[in-house]
């Protein structure tokens, strides 16, 4: 299994990202610059937190057009897994990856804790009985309020591609969603921090879970073969 | 005798949240507003203008070069609206 | 020796005479003209004015305390070959920089942006971060952690509340988009910082000895390059600026106050360590700080024994028509001069174009010792590089100890007949100790930094100090950081108060089981042409200095701010310590809240009996008198030995020290962890003439400890072999309850109902109606 993580100007979290999959899951991983126009052999593209290209204009808004971000979508079209988290999540979104919007958060303030995160049911990877009804996953975010009109979420609903709520909101997020995957569902998106959430001294290491969660969508052995 | 006319146009395209999506800028701003003495406020949203200087004429396919900039990048349509004022440079 | 003069400028607005009051307006005296004019040869531009004006402001120069920072120790005696020494030492350049073994090394230092947060809070706190971070990556060293120590008027007034909001949100703005987690830090207020808010931020960075950079112009010929944002009209004389009183005249100064990027100062970072990293490719590197390109410049060039010649024309710049004066003393942030070896200039080049940013060859390094610049061909400044730095004034200020003291020092609450507390008061009086601001939560504030990015964080914002684990190539090591000063213990006792300043910082790192390293300091007093604060300044240095030596504890580098007052008076003297620590294996990484019901509490250092100076006093019986608590530099050092060893044992389950609210807040803290945890508490065999100093007393060198109760005779006996008093005062409780047994009667408190009000303070305070 072989793990991209993407790197824009202003990513920041990317070597998070990295450690999560190489020192957390023992997979080989490595950097794609946002330059490159090819991704290379890779079974997972994990879009890291961070504020690429300073989150000006709209988070996300001028990296979705970065040039390694054709790739990012021929592979996902292409069926391929993708990973987006925080900023990433918020990239996807603006480059149609991935349904809906983040906007500010409602307390208009930046949010760093730890929170508690109901896991729906989204399909027979990610679901309750594979991470257990609760899992505890640090956030980090000024803009992290989930919108989405009312048909996109009948939608999401209908699909089951709301994957986590927060149990207690912490931005004001619609339906406290924390995380959307595609109607496919092999492109996901969280604004939580599964990459805050895998070292020992950590306030949970659910973020080894998610991980193996995502994963297993196109390699159901891997819950049992990593660490 | 030849006159040339050098054209350019300037540009302000307005971006707001739409209307039936949350704003809590213009919540926050709104409220500080009326507690500066500001009655009967009944809404407020707070947007951005980009503006622009561009060289050449203000043409049909100019105009639907510059709708999709402000619908791919300038705007989000999800959450945004955008109108533009076009004025000679 | 007479030189001729040099030809106009190009600007006509910068060729206007130079006159008494135009030097007046520059900060300088009219001998320091003379000296300019003497070191020249010849009247100076006004280019060159301004030059001057900006090396030789306090700011740049310290030059009225450069004589009294002279007595800080600057090498660690206890250091060997394999660990602890001072690889770059205070003064020599941006950062200090200390070995933490197997060849990599730690910089660190912290610095103040106290007047422009003044006036624009947001861009003057974040501004303050991003200069920091700049100071610690021009060193070689990636950033990886922040902390912060914040002071303000009492939080019930309009203008505190937006100061804090701003000051907040602009460190929160800066340190989370640059990606470097704040971790700790320290927050008072108080009403002598009403008008003069502390902004001091401290940045730390990890890297090899071998990646070690200076900032030092060599090479005759060596291209010279300004790398990252264009220079605009930011700041101008911003320098210059933080020299003089905050007064109504200077708030209209707004344009001083400049804008950070972090977005910018992100890529600069990666780009530099880039650049950095490639053998033998850089020479020197300085980032533009205060004074900007001028300050690089000449130190760089000092620093070197070299000199540097700069063409304006080759610097970037985002606005049009830029004189040469306004060039060189713009404060345009994210901007760094980077010294390249001959001949591969292609390099440099190469890495930041990959990121998209400027480099631009600037200038060369000569062997004239001059800094020479020119714009459009024409010379308008040149000037001997040690004329700016090494040779600039020294002055010794005269120093008068303050009158008041002679009352606060000799008062006693005997002497004035201060009631003791009855039980009703002590009920009330620690819910009160609890929810002021000074004492109260700070979760309102930490919650906006990333405290988390870099995924390196152990011991989160809230405990005594912060421990973050450092990944260093394929190996791990673990530091704690604490920020520490209590400004009204240095009104009342300068020396004895920085002295405290000092050991409170030693007894965090150590309650979080680490061994202290070095220090870094931020010196933040008033006007030093009034003797009495210069008095408490020495004062303070030598209190400070004093403790450094006896713990040995060397300082790396640090700041110092003066001028911090306004027409009704200076701030309480406040030399703000961090000192870094080692902690050798993860598992003594020790936090301050009880882990669970049925522990013993142990009180180690001996019983609180000191009301001077306590916020109890402040709160309660509205004084801010009494002599500082007292200081036993030994019996310091005897307690944080006994407990680091014991925590190296394995027999402490929390840890948490006496400081601000003595020791009931102290114990009310440590149940403010998980939740559902109580005390009881008996005191009633400790000998105490007063309740009120026995509860809310602030002693020194005092830690409150919880051991599995098997534990407990076997710490008392080793304590006792010590030399280090401990007494047993309770044990936790489930069932959220804290009691408290005294002479006088029982007492009782709902732990809920503490927390509630130690939580809420600061959040109920910075509410606003309707949002989230």
């Amino acid at each position: 299994m072989k793990i991209a993580v993407l790197q824009f100007p202003g990513s920041n979290c990317d070597q998070d990202a990295f450690q999560l999959f190489a020192s957390g899951l023992g997979l080989p991983t490595r950097f794609v610059w946002h330059k490159d126009t090819a991704l290379g052999e890779t079974d997972l593209v994990v879009v890291p937190g961070g504020f690429a290209y300073g989150d000006y204009l709209r988070c996300g808004a001028i990296a979705r057009f970065s040039p390694i971000m054709g790739a990012v979508r021929e592979f996902a079209e292409k069926g391929g897994l993708v990973l987006g988290i925080c900023n990433g999540f918020q990239i996807l979104c603006e480059a149609g990856l991935l349904p809906g919007a983040l906007i500010r958060n409602n307390s208009l303030e930046y949010r760093c804790m730890t929170c508690d995160l109901v896991v729906q049911d989204a399909g027979s990877a990610f679901n309750p009985r594979t991470l257990g009804k609760r899992i505890r996953l640090p956030i980090g975010h000024g803009e992290g309020n989930y919108r989405i009109d009312g048909a996109g979420k009948a939608s999401l609903e209908a699909n089951h591609q709301i994957i986590l709520r927060y149990l207690e909101n912490p931005n004001g997020s619609l339906d406290g969603i924390a995380g959307v995957r595609n109607e496919e569902g092999n492109v996901f998106g969280m604004m939580p921090h599964p990459d805050r959430a895998f070292e020992r001294f950590h306030p949970s290491t659910d973020g080894l879970a998610v991980a193996r969660a995502v994963l297993s969508v196109r390699f159901p052995g891997v819950i049992r073969k990593t660490a | 005798m030849i006159v040339f006319l050098y054209r350019s146009v300037k540009i302000k395209v307005f971006v707001t949240p739409k209307r039936n999506v949350l704003d809590p800028q213009g919540v926050a701003v709104g409220h500080a507003l009326g507690s500066l003495g500001l009655g009967g406020l009944k809404s407020t949203r707070v947007g951005k203008v980009i503006e622009l200087e561009v060289e050449g004429p203000d043409t049909p396919q100019f105009r639907s070069q510059l709708d999709k900039l402000c619908r791919d990048l300038l705007s989000n349509p999800v959450i945004e609206d955008y109108h533009y004022e076009i004025a000679d440079g | 020796m007479k030189r001729e003069a040099l030809p106009p400028n190009p600007d006509p607005v910068l060729n206007q005479p130079i006159t008494p009051e135009l030097v007046r307006k520059h900060g300088l005296l009219p001998e320091e003209y003379e000296q300019i004019r003497g070191h020249l040869g010849r009247v100076p531009t006004l280019t060159e004015l301004g030059i001057f004006s900006v090396m030789w402001s306090e700011h740049c120069s310290y030059k009225n305390t450069r004589p009294l920072l002279k007595g800080f120790p600057t090498e660690k005696r206890g250091a060997t070959e394999n660990f602890g020494r001072v690889l770059v030492k205070a003064g020599e350049e941006n950062a200090g920089i200390i070995d933490v073994g197997d060849g990599w090394a730690i910089a660190f230092k912290i610095e103040s942006h106290n007047h422009p947060s003044a006036i624009e809070p947001f861009e003057g706190a974040a501004t303050g971060v991003g200069g920091i971070i700049r100071d610690i990556f021009t060193m070689g060293a990636r950033p990886v952690l922040l902390t912060n120590s914040l002071r303000f008027g009492e939080l019930d007034t309009p203008v505190t509340k937006r100061l804090l909001r701003g000051v907040v949100a602009g460190i929160a703005h800066y340190g989370n988009c640059v990606g470097v987690p704040t971790v700790a830090g320290d927050v008072y207020f108080d009403r002598s910082y009403e008008g003069n808010p502390l902004v001091n931020a401290l940045c730390l960075g990890t890297l090899r000895h071998d990646q070690i950079r200076r900032g030092k112009a060599t090479g005759l010929g060596n291209p010279v390059y300004y790398v990252g944002a264009a220079t605009g009209r930011d700041g101008l004389g911003g320098a210059a600026f933080a020299s003089k009183e905050l007064s109504a005249e200077s708030s209209s100064d707004r344009p001083a106050v400049q804008k950070g990027d972090p977005f910018m100062e992100k890529l600069l970072i990666e780009a530099c360590l880039e650049m950095m990293a490639v053998p033998g490719l850089v020479v020197g590197i300085q980032d533009m700080g205060a004074a900007g390109l001028t300050c690089s410049t000449c130190e760089t060039a000092s620093r070197g024994g070299a000199g540097i010649e700069i063409e304006l024309d080759r610097v970037p710049q985002r606005e049009s028509g830029m004189n040469s004066y306004e060039i060189m003393l713009s404060e345009s942030q994210e901007r760094m001069l980077v010294i390249v070896q001959k001949g591969r200039e292609r390099e440099i080049e190469e890495v930041f174009a990959k990121w998209d940013l400027h480099a631009s060859h600037v200038g060369m390094v000569t062997d004239s010792g001059r800094m020479v610049v020119r714009q459009h061909g024409i010379v308008v400044a040149d000037i001997p590089a040690s004329a700016l730095t090494d040779n600039a004034p020294v002055y010794q200020r005269e120093a008068r100890r303050p009158g008041y003291l002679d009352a606060t020092s000799s008062w006693t609450p005997e002497g004035d007949g201060l009631a003791d507390l009855d039980l009703a008061g002590a009920q009330v009086a620690l819910p009160r100790l609890l929810s002021h601001p000074t004492i109260a939560s700070k979760k309102w504030i930490t919650r906006q930094y990333d405290h988390m990015v870099q995924h390196g964080t152990v011991v989160l914002p809230g405990s005594d100090a912060g421990v973050v684990r450092l990944r260093l190539g394929s190996s791990e090591k673990f530091i704690a950081i604490s920020n520490d000063c209590n400004g009204r213990y240095c009104y009342l006792n300068p020396r004895r108060g920085a002295q405290i300043a000092m050991v409170e910082c030693l007894r965090n790192l150590v309650c979080a089981g680490a061994t202290p390293l070095a220090m870094t300091d931020n010196l933040n007093f008033g006007n030093p042409y009034k003797p009495e604060n210069f008095y408490q300044l020495k004062e303070c240095v030598a209190g400070l200095a004093e403790a450094c030596r006896f713990f040995d504890v060397p300082v790396v580098g640090g700041n110092v701010s003066l001028y911090n007052e306004s027409p009704e008076g200076a701030i309480d003297p406040t030399p703000t310590v961090s000192v870094v620590g080692f902690i050798e294996s993860e598992s003594h990484v020790t936090r301050q809240f009880a882990r669970e019901a049925g522990e013993s509490m142990i009180l180690l250092g001996g019983v609180p009996a000191e009301l001077g100076g306590s916020q109890f006093l402040g709160l309660v019986h509205g004084k801010k008198t009494g002599d500082a608590p007292r200081v036993d530099l030994a019996a310091e050092k005897r307690l944080q030995d006994f407990l680091l060893g014991q925590i190296k044992a394995g027999c402490v389950r929390a840890a948490h020290d006496l400081s601000e609210g003595g020791l009931m807040v102290c114990v009310g803290e440590m149940l403010f962890g998980a939740g559902g945890l109580g005390a009881a508490l008996d005191l009633t065999s400790i000998e105490a003439p007063r309740l009120d100093a026995l509860l809310f007393g602030e002693s020194q060198g005092r830690v409150v400890i919880t051991v599995e109760p098997a534990d407990a005779p076997g710490v008392a006996r080793a304590a006792a072999e010590a030399g280090v008093p401990a007494d047993a005062i309770g044990s936790i409780t489930a069932g959220g309850t804290l009691t408290l047994k005294t002479a006088r009667g029982p007492l009782e408190w709902s732990v809920a109902v503490l927390r509630m009000g130690w939580e809420s303070s600061i959040e109920n305070a910075m509410k606003r109606p309707g949002i989230g």
